[in-house]
């Protein structure tokens, strides 16, 4: 059974003085620093770019020749996925030690190209059916958001509850992007930038990375800290890049992932102690609420009030600020793993939640295309 | 048969809106556009209608599929107005509408609504088709208020 080692970000969220790769080599050794395991030991590397043959050039850029290679990319949900490679390459003894490593220089040197920014792809062949109409990437999410409230009754004000909690997380989390607090008045009061979504519903743009060791239990047995058991994993899509193929706005692959991860992990929803949800947008948490089964279809408005994200309320998510107040470089899943195996290890610092043995972290890729679940525990099932 | 217009006048510093570049899949559309009629592929075996252009059908994996027209009226399934997009194709037209709209007779598809004040556009609203060209070898379908 496979487990995570070692976990670590670079700093955030702004880093003019790094390079992509430098950022990626900041939270590589810091992951494997923090599991106590050598380079030397690495015989796998694992990582999503935007760029084809990212992870071999990564790898020639660490002065490594691994045996293992997986550059899946879903998007924001790659890495979910490319832990639950790792874990299946592992169990199989087909390696050993597995850097998962994530870098971006998207705010310094990418020039903001996601959210509203770029020209997107060219109109071309599939991409043709959705990039020729002027909308951004905020402009999908904000399609899903507007059907959400049309058909069940969301509110702006049920929406803005996510981005307050989370400020309020990043509020004691020294490198977060942003961390005064903030109000619901606050967030549906902030400029609109596509409606219904505010600037306040949308994530950060950052600079910064991530890693995680993935390696054996047997081979975690003697190192310094305790590991995070990964219970069980799966992924799923609905569509690619055009969300006009999208079947059902607000179903996305959580719906099929989460499900699937929970029972290969022999977990329930009720044993999950703590969330890690990709959260590009308010309306990204909230959909994925109802689809991993935390409650029904329609009735995430309501399940997000009153403070119930919160990290010492009854569903404690994204307990490090998430993508909307800490940091969000551009694919955030890496960052999503490493808050959930500080957690399970008690290292929560001012946000710890208590007792905290299960964590479900969901990775969202796309225009709301991908999801991947990981279940993680503080002790071998 | 829709008309089709050309395009209007751009302001000073505008480009023109990006214009659909047909492949072998997507050309029998989009030369549809430029007669005023839109066109979806039907499946002669199972008789789903799909959007965009594909080699098999996406229900029964068919590769027998036709182009059809259809009447180009619809109903919004949801929408949003655009507020930010720093592109010189869209900037001057903010705010606008980028919609998904359920065909009566096809498949959803993105499109603008255009014609009115983009706050006046609702999910349910129906719809109809008109045509803006944009190259010699597209014309684009945009949507207005079918009231």
């Amino acid at each position: 059974m496979a487990v995570i080692a070692g976990v670590a970000t670079s700093d955030y969220p702004h880093h003019p003085e790094l390079t992509e790769l430098g950022v990626h080599a900041i939270a590589a050794d810091r992951a494997l620093a923090d599991a106590g395991i050598s380079w030397a030991e690495v015989d796998g590397v694992a990582s999503a770019g935007f760029f084809p043959m990212h992870t071999v050039q990564l790898s020639e850029y660490f002065g490594l020749t691994p045996t293992y290679l997986d550059e899946t990319n879903t998007g924001g949900s790659s890495f979910e996925v490319l832990v639950e490679h790792a874990a299946h390459a592992i169990d199989r003894g087909h390696a050993e030690v597995v850097l998962v490593s994530y870098g971006s220089v998207q705010l310094s040197q990418m020039g903001r190209r996601l959210g509203t920014g770029g020209s997107g792809p060219p109109p071309v062949g599939p991409a043709a059916a959705d990039a020729v109409w002027g909308n951004t990437l905020v402009g999908n999410y904000a399609l899903a958001a507007a059907r959400h409230m049309h058909e069940y009754g969301t509110t702006p004000e049920q929406l803005a509850e996510i981005a307050v909690t989370m400020r309020d997380h990043a509020s004691v989390n020294p490198l977060a992007q942003f961390r005064d607090p903030i109000t619901v008045d606050d967030v549906v009061s902030s400029r609109l930038v596509a409606d219904p979504l505010h600037v306040l519903d949308c994530c950060v743009i950052s600079d910064g990375g991530a890693a995680c060791v993935v390696t054996s239990n047997e081979r975690a047995r003697d190192l310094r800290k305790a590991p995070a058991h990964i219970l069980g994993a799966a992924h799923a899509l609905t569509h690619h890049l055009n969300v006009s193929q999208m079947p059902d706005i607000n179903l996305t692959a959580a719906a099929q992932s989460g499900p699937l991860a929970l029972t290969r992990a022999g977990v329930s929803l009720a044993d999950v102690d703590v969330l890690q949800v990709y959260d590009s947008f308010t309306i990204t948490v909230l959909l994925t609420l109802e689809d991993l089964g935390f409650c029904a279809k329609g009735e995430g408005g309501a399940f997000v009030e009153g403070g119930r994200l919160r990290w010492d309320g009854p569903l404690p998510t994204n307990t490090d600020g998430g993508g909307l107040s800490s940091c969000h470089p551009g694919m955030r899943g890496m960052f999503l793993i490493v808050e959930a195996v500080r957690q399970l290890r008690g290292e929560g610092t001012a946000r710890q939640v208590d007792s905290a043995e299960v964590a479900l972290v969901h990775g969202t890729g796309g225009m709301l295309s991908t999801g991947a679940t990981l279940v993680l525990g503080s002790h071998a099932p | 048969m829709t008309a089709v217009n050309a395009a209007p006048d751009l302001p000073e510093g505008a480009k023109p809106r990006p214009a659909p570049i047909p492949d072998a899949e997507s050309e029998p559309f989009w030369s549809g556009t430029l007669d005023g009629k839109l066109l979806v592929q039907e499946c002669s075996m199972c008789g789903q209608r799909q959007l965009y252009g594909r080699s098999l059908c996406t229900n029964c994996h068919s590769a027998a599929l036709n182009w059809v027209e259809t009447s180009g009226k619809g109903t919004i399934y949801s929408r949003t107005i655009i507020r930010q997009n720093p592109s010189r194709s869209f900037k001057h037209m903010i705010p606008f509408v980028v919609a998904l709209i359920d065909l009566d007779d096809g498949p959803r598809l993105m499109s603008n609504v255009i014609g009115t004040l983009a706050e006046e556009v609702q999910i349910g609203d129906r719809v109809r088709v008109t045509f803006e060209k944009v190259s010699d070898a597209a014309a684009l379908p945009l949507f207005e208020l079918d009231r």
